[in-house]
């Protein structure tokens, strides 16, 4: 080995500086075509500069790829830019969301947001009374409760449609599929009838998770199943011939392997009810206190806070449904990165 | 001693040929069956097996001696592999499968009611394919894992590590790095986990659906290795497509054929045997390569 001669790495090979320059060159063009049509013709507006830049790009770098390298390359390099801007025009709205949220929701966000919640304050207030403590604390208990319930339901579910493979894996299936389409407001409306004013006859947080749950639990079931599917089955017949029992061999390998998985699909659900509003509108009672409990008094959460600031119509509580979307956001994006590194850091080690 | 045999074989009207692995077969020390005290060994009478209304194995009677090396081989489909996968009933694993017939450990039917079929797989290990180490584990835990599904209790679990490695002929290369993942092995020493695995349980059989199919010449060697190694202590069955292999591992050969009905099992004999003075002529056809 130390005899080797010293290698240079020559691959892959960089774009030279030529190839660079008309690269930039069709971009400007594009950019600049861009502007001269719609100064020149009636179109107006942001969207209309970004699709004649994207025609203009993809047709130029097309017939340059044609004069040098024929028309197959041409085509290639077409096809390249159409799937660049498919992938361009998924993402501005999600960033121009986040951008628009962040913007207008910073100039509301105080510490004492944190540490007040509304029972002594009015949405009209200045920013500097009450806070959304309550809302906060509200949404993670909702969560928490309806992940409690819907993640051994929605696994159990999965589990029964992958492992056990029963006479009723047909029906079930076709249950859970049509149980993904259940629009919120319909759970919400069915907990209403059917346990809210039958039996407890109140509003509470309890209520508010029931409903979440049913929309959660499809969403865990299906995706774990998935995931459950992706499991090579050599691995369950190593397991069984080991002398493992069935259920020994899904909870000692099978659901081992797919734990990253789970976790996604646990991910999706959260991210499913997160930001539910209508049933927590029906059945949460959107008290304006921090309540401890989830199974008496009204409960704050954060999309009832959004909806009952905008709904007070002052510069202020304006102010506020943008602090609480803000929050909500970044709540949502922190459950979601805590759990993707809880899951990898063990995969890891 | 081939030759002296070679002109009283004359089956069919065609004098049979020894095959080119009859000197590999005679090379190995020869084995006297049933001399330790292994247990009885196995044996299956009748045994027939379907998937579905597919019948795909036709009454396949075999004894196979306490402390021997048995190879099954036959063309692709001939019903090997569901043969030994009816041996520890991996077979009922498959939806749809069927079997009739007994298959006799130590004289008791597995198959017989009341039979707990988890113990029944701890007796009889079996070694897969591909390798298949458990990815969520490490090297150490795939190892004793079949303690923990099994739910048995070892009184020194790094005694049983150490000695199932070494018996799988794996552990001077893993010593060092029993917490790393299985799947940082290459594929011979991922295989070589595998039989170690089913070894931690101290099974009286094992099973190996052609254990070396996928790996390379020399992970098959080191392998063919720990299967003659392991056979002074246990009763192996291997399912292998590779004739060398065939020779030079087992003690006993059963060819097996599927002239396209369910699969039948042609001859069995000594593997010296099988390699030089075949019984039968498809027999011949196939040891000396003219199809399959």
């Amino acid at each position: 080995m130390s005899t080797a001669v010293e290698a240079v790495p020559t691959k892959p090979w960089k774009a030279s500086t030529r190839e660079r320059a008309t690269d930039c060159a069709i971009f400007l063009v594009s950019i600049i075509s861009s502007y001269t049509v719609v100064a020149v013709t009636p179109m107006k507006g942001k969207l209309a500069y970004f699709a004649l830049f994207f025609i203009a790009y993809a047709i130029l770098t097309s017939v340059f790829r044609a004069t040098q390298r024929g028309s197959a390359a041409a085509k290639d390099a077409l096809v390249n830019s159409l799937v660049a801007i498919g992938a361009i025009v998924t993402v501005i709205p999600a960033a121009s969301i986040l951008a628009t949220v962040l913007a207008k929701g910073l100039p509301g966000i105080s510490f004492g947001l944190f540490r007040h919640d509304m029972a002594l304050a009015t949405p009209t207030d200045p920013l500097s009374n009450g806070g959304l403590l309550h809302a906060i604390t509200g949404t993670l208990t909702l969560v928490l409760i309806a992940l409690i319930l819907s993640v051994p339901i929605g696994i159990l579910t999965a589990l029964y449609l992958t492992e056990i493979k029963g006479r009723f894996t047909g029906p079930i299936r076709f249950l859970v599929q049509a149980m993904s389409g259940v629009p919120s407001i319909v759970a919400g409306l069915f907990i209403l009838s059917a346990i809210l004013y039958p039996i407890t006859k109140a509003y509470s947080g309890l209520m508010g998770s029931l409903a979440l749950t049913i929309l959660m639990i499809p969403t865990i079931a299906r995706t774990s199943e998935e995931v459950l599917n992706l499991i090579p089955n050599e691995l369950r017949e190593a397991g069984t011939a080991l002398g493992g029992t069935q259920w020994r061999t899904v909870v000692m390998i099978v659901l081992p392997a797919a734990k990253s998985g789970l976790v996604t699909a646990i991910i999706l659900g959260v991210a499913r009810i997160a930001g539910e509003t209508a049933p927590i509108l029906l059945l949460t009672g959107g008290g304006d206190r921090v309540n401890p409990s989830a199974f008496n008094g009204p409960m704050g959460s954060l999309p009832y806070y959004i909806w009952k600031s905008f709904n007070a119509g002052s510069p202020e509580s304006i102010t506020r449904a943008w602090a609480g979307l803000l929050v909500l956001v970044g709540l949502v994006l922190i459950l979601f990165t805590s759990a993707r590194f809880l899951s990898s850091r063990k995969a890891a080690k | 001693m081939t030759t002296s045999h070679e002109s009283e074989k004359k089956i069919m009207d065609t004098t049979v040929k020894p095959s080119s692995f009859a000197d590999v077969a005679q090379a190995k020390p020869a084995k006297t069956p049933g001399t330790r005290a292994l247990g009885k060994g196995l044996e299956t009478r009748g045994v027939h097996a379907w998937f579905g209304k597919h019948h795909v194995l036709s009454n396949i009677s075999l004894d196979f001696a306490a402390g021997t090396v048995t190879a099954l081989i036959g063309p692709s489909g001939c019903g090997k592999s569901t043969f030994i996968r009816t041996i520890n009933r991996m077979h009922e694993f498959i939806p749809g499968a069927a079997m009739a017939g007994e298959v006799l450990l130590d004289g008791k039917d597995v198959y017989a009611s009341g039979t707990d079929v988890t113990k029944i797989r701890l007796q009889i290990g079996m070694v897969f394919q591909k390798p298949n180490p458990f990815p969520s584990m490490t090297i150490g835990e795939n190892v004793l894992s079949g303690l923990k599904l099994a739910q048995l209790k070892v009184d020194n679990k790094d005694d049983l590590l150490e000695e199932s490695l070494e018996r799988a002929g794996l552990w001077s290369e893993v010593k060092d790095r029993l917490s790393a993942h299985g799947g940082s092995l290459s594929g011979g020493q991922q295989q070589r986990l595998c039989i170690a695995r089913a070894l931690a349980v101290r099974p009286q059989v094992l099973l190996m659906d052609e254990p070396c199919s996928a790996l390379d010449p020399g992970s098959t060697l080191r392998i063919e290795e720990t299967i003659r190694h392991l056979s002074d202590t246990m009763t192996i069955i291997i399912v292998t497509h590779n004739m060398q292999q065939a020779a030079r591992v087992s003690d006993y050969t059963a060819f097996f054929l599927s002239d396209g009905g369910p699969g039948q099992m042609i001859e069995v004999a000594p593997t010296s045997e099988i390699f030089s003075r075949p019984q039968d002529q498809r027999t011949e056809n196939y040891v000396t390569g003219r199809f399959g």
